[in-house]
C-alpha cells in the first residue's frame, strides 16, 4: 500500500494534503449484495493533472466513480472535493457517464442534451435565453459538433454521441471532470480529438479523471495513474506507477503478462 | 344524439363532465409521457388496480359511520392510500429482493385487485350504504355524476398539470440519464417519487370516469402516439396532452349518449383509433411515410448503382435496376446505355469519387454525414469546396 502520493513534480505529499485535492477518497467500500466491488479504497487525485483509473474488468473502476459521486450509496468511506464533502461541491464537478447505459432513441436533438449541462444555472423553471443558446453552441463548437445541433441524438455515430456528452460536461463549467470510459467504442480520430480537449482543460488548470481501458495509451495521454483491483494497488505519476510489476499485481495471469509487456 | 353530445348540447351536467374528462385526459397524456420516457408505462396499471381495496374499504368505513358511501372525495382518498401502498410494495420488492420491476408490478397488481374484488363482494352482501354504483369504478361511468364530482376531477387534473410544468425539466433529465442528473444536483429519488406521485394523482382522480381497469390506456396510448409526431420532449408532452384530452372528451360525450355504456372501453377505443391513425399517417415515423420513403430511396439507390455500373462498363444483373433505368430512358431494351444514360453515368461516377474524398476528410464531417449516395454534392458544399475536392481527385489520379 502506497501511503504517500508522489506527484508529477516528484514532490512527496502526505495524506493530509487531501484537504486541497479536487477529489480525495478515504476508506470507500461499495458492495453489491455481500460482495465488495470496491473495498477500503483510498485515492487522492492531483489538482490540474490528468489521471487514468485502470484495472481489469470487474475491478470496480466505474463503481468507484459512481460511489464517489454519490450515484451509488457506499457502505462506508469519506469523499471530499476541494476539502469539503462532495455532496456540497457538486457544482464544481462535470461528469461524462458511459454511453452504453443511455437510451439513444430518447426524443431529443443534440442541443437539448447539451442544454442539460446548464441545469445548475437554469434550475427548475429558469427561462432559456440567448446566453444559454450561445453557451450550448460554443460547447458544441469546442468538440466540433456545432453543425449537428439539430440532429436527433439517435442519428449520431458512437464517436459523435461521445463528443455530445463531452460538450454537455463542458457546459457544466466545472473544475473537476470525471469521465467513465470516454474512449469506449470510438474511432481513433475521435479519441485523439477528445484527448486534445481534455489536455486543453488541463492547461486551463482543470483536473481530469478518466476510467481507461487501453493500456497502450496510458503514458501518452495521462500524467498520473491509479491502478486498482477492488482496492488500491498503486497510485502516482505514470512514469513511476505504470510499471510491469504493478500491472501484474492488478491484472495477474499469463495472458495479461504478454499484453502488459507490450504496453509498458 | 351523438352530434349533440360532441357539440356540448346534452345539458349542463354532461357538458361539465365532458370538460372535466378532457382536462383529466390532458393530465393523463402529459404525465404518461414521462412514464413512457422512463420506461415505466406499466406503473399506472399497477396504481389503478391496487386502488380497489382502498376504494372498497373507504366505502365500508363510510357505511359503518352511517354516511352515504358514495362521497367521491372520500372514496378517492381511500383509493389513493391503497394505491400508494401498492406502489410502495413494488418499490420495496424491486429494491430489496431480486425481483425485477415488471414481475413486482404483476404480483402486486393482481393481489391488490383480487383483494379489492373480494371486498366488493362483501359490500354487495351488506345491507347498508346504498352500494349501487361502486362497480362503475371498474369500467368507468359518467352516469349519475354530480357537479361536485366533475369539479373534483377537473381540479385534480389541473393540479397535476401545474406540478408537471414545474418539474418537467428534472423529470426529463432523470428519464434520459439519471446518473448525469444526480451529478447536476437533482435529487433523482425525489424526482422519481414526484413522477410516481403525479401518475398516482391522475390515475386515482380518473378512475371514476375512465375506470380502474382501463385507465392505463389513457396514460400510455397518447404518449406512444405522440412519439410518432415529434422528437422533442417538450412538444411530446403537448401532443400527448392534446390526444389525451380528445380521448377523455370523446369518451365521456359518447358514453353520455348511450345509457349503461361504460366510459373506459369507449376511451380505449377512441385512444386506439388515434394511435392507429397516427401510426399510419404520422410524417417521419409513421408506417406509410417509412414505407414510401424506403421505396423511393431503394429506387434511387438502384438507379445510382446502375449508372455507376454503366460508367465502369460492368454488367447489370438486377431486374429492378434495369427496369428503373429503362423507365428513365437511360438504357435501351438490350441493356446498352443511351446517350442520356452515358452522360448521367459519367456525372454519377465523378460525384461518387468526390464523395469518397469528402468522407475521408474530418473537416467535412457535417457534409459527409448527409451522404446517402444520392444527395447532389452541390447541395451540401460551395463551388469553391468542390473545386478543392476536384484538386484532390486529380492529385490522386496522378499517383
Amino acid at each position: 500500500m502506497v501511503l504517500g502520493v508522489a506527484t508529477r513534480n516528484g514532490r512527496h505529499v502526505s495524506e493530509d494534503a487531501s484537504g486541497h485535492s479536487p477529489l480525495a477518497i478515504r476508506g470507500l467500500t461499495v458492495s453489491y449484495g455481500e460482495k465488495p466491488v470496491v473495498f477500503s479504497m483510498d485515492a487522492t487525485f492531483e489538482s490540474g493533472a490528468m489521471t487514468a483509473i485502470i484495472g481489469p474488468n470487474g475491478a470496480g473502476k466505474s463503481t468507484l466513480l459512481k460511489a464517489a459521486l454519490g450515484i451509488l450509496a457506499p457502505l462506508s468511506g469519506k469523499v471530499t472535493c476541494f476539502g469539503k464533502p462532495l455532496s456540497r461541491q457538486l457544482e464544481k464537478i462535470a461528469y461524462v457517464p458511459q454511453r452504453a447505459g443511455i437510451d439513444w432513441d430518447f426524443p431529443a436533438p443534440v442541443r437539448d442534451v447539451v442544454m442539460m449541462g446548464l441545469y445548475r444555472n437554469l434550475g427548475l423553471m429558469g427561462r432559456i435565453g440567448a446566453i444559454h443558446h450561445e453557451k450550448v453552441m460554443s460547447c458544441l463548437a469546442r468538440v466540433g459538433m456545432d453543425g449537428f445541433a439539430d440532429r436527433q441524438i439517435g442519428r449520431l455515430s458512437g464517436g459523435q454521441q461521445q463528443r455530445v456528452f463531452i460538450a454537455r460536461a463542458l457546459a457544466q463549467c466545472a473544475d473537476l471532470f470525471l469521465l467513465d470510459e470516454p474512449f469506449a467504442g470510438v474511432d481513433v480520430a475521435t479519441e485523439k480529438a477528445i484527448v486534445k480537449i481534455l489536455k486543453e482543460l488541463r492547461s486551463n488548470g482543470k483536473t481530469v479523471v478518466a476510467v481507461h481501458h487501453d493500456l497502450s495509451t496510458v503514458p501518452e495521454y495521462f500524467d498520473n495513474v491509479l491502478l486498482m483491483n477492488t482496492t488500491r494497488i498503486a497510485e502516482g505519476a505514470a512514469g513511476e506507477t505504470f510499471t510491469q510489476s504493478n500491472l501484474l499485481k492488478a491484472y495477474g495471469g499469463a495472458l495479461a503478462r504478454v499484453q502488459i509487456s507490450a504496453a509498458v | 344524439m351523438l352530434i349533440e353530445a360532441l357539440t356540448l348540447q346534452l345539458g349542463y351536467n354532461a357538458t361539465l363532465v365532458a370538460a372535466g374528462a378532457a382536462l383529466l385526459g390532458m393530465a393523463c397524456g402529459a404525465t404518461g409521457t414521462f412514464l413512457y420516457l422512463g420506461n415505466r408505462a406499466l406503473i399506472s396499471d399497477a396504481i389503478s388496480h391496487s386502488s380497489l381495496p382502498g376504494l372498497a374499504l373507504a366505502f365500508i368505513a363510510m357505511a359503518w359511520l352511517g354516511m352515504d358511501g358514495r362521497s367521491l372525495p372520500v372514496l378517492l382518498v381511500g383509493s389513493a392510500l391503497s394505491a400508494f401502498a401498492g406502489l410502495h410494495v413494488i418499490n420495496w420488492l424491486s429494491a430489496k429482493t431480486r425481483l425485477a420491476e415488471d414481475a413486482a408490478i404483476g404480483a402486486v397488481l393482481s393481489v391488490f385487485f383480487g383483494l379489492g374484488i373480494v371486498l366488493l363482494t362483501v359490500i354487495q352482501s351488506m345491507e347498508a350504504g346504498r352500494q349501487a354504483g361502486l362497480e362503475d369504478f371498474l369500467l368507468g361511468s359518467t352516469a349519475g355524476m354530480l357537479w361536485n364530482d366533475a369539479i373534483t376531477i377537473a381540479v385534480g387534473g389541473a393540479l397535476v398539470l401545474l406540478f408537471l410544468t414545474v418539474f418537467a425539466r428534472p423529470m426529463a433529465m432523470v428519464a434520459f440519464d439519471p446518473e448525469f442528473a444526480a451529478v447536476s444536483g437533482i435529487d433523482t429519488r425525489q424526482t422519481v417519487m414526484i413522477t410516481m406521485g403525479l401518475a398516482l394523482g391522475v390515475t386515482v382522480v380518473g378512475i371514476k370516469v375512465a375506470g380502474l381497469i382501463l385507465i392505463v390506456a389513457l396514460v400510455t396510448i397518447p404518449a406512444v402516439a405522440a412519439r410518432f409526431w415529434t422528437s422533442r420532449v417538450r412538444y411530446m408532452v403537448v401532443v400527448a396532452g392534446a390526444i389525451g384530452a380528445a380521448c377523455g372528451y370523446l369518451g365521456a360525450a359518447i358514453s353520455a349518449t348511450v345509457p349503461d355504456l361504460p366510459t373506459g372501453p369507449i376511451i380505449v377505443m377512441v385512444a386506439f383509433a388515434a394511435f392507429l391513425i397516427t401510426m399510419l399517417v404520422a410524417p417521419g415515423r409513421g408506417v406509410l411515410a417509412v414505407i414510401l420513403r424506403h421505396r423511393r430511396f431503394q429506387n434511387r439507390v438502384h438507379v445510382r448503382q446502375g449508372l455507376l455500373a454503366l460508367a465502369q462498363g460492368q454488367p447489370i444483373y438486377e431486374r429492378l435496376t434495369i427496369r428503373l433505368l429503362r423507365r428513365r430512358g437511360l438504357v435501351r431494351a438490350d441493356g446498352v446505355a443511351t446517350e442520356k444514360g452515358r452522360a448521367k453515368a459519367a456525372i454519377a461516377l465523378l460525384d461518387e469519387r468526390r464523395w469518397q474524398i469528402l468522407r475521408s476528410d474530418p473537416a467535412h464531417e457535417v457534409a459527409a454525414s448527409s451522404y446517402n449516395g444520392l444527395t447532389p454534392l452541390e447541395s451540401v458544399l460551395t463551388l469553391d469546396q468542390i473545386a478543392e475536392i476536384d484538386k484532390a481527385l486529380r492529385l490522386e489520379a496522378v499517383k
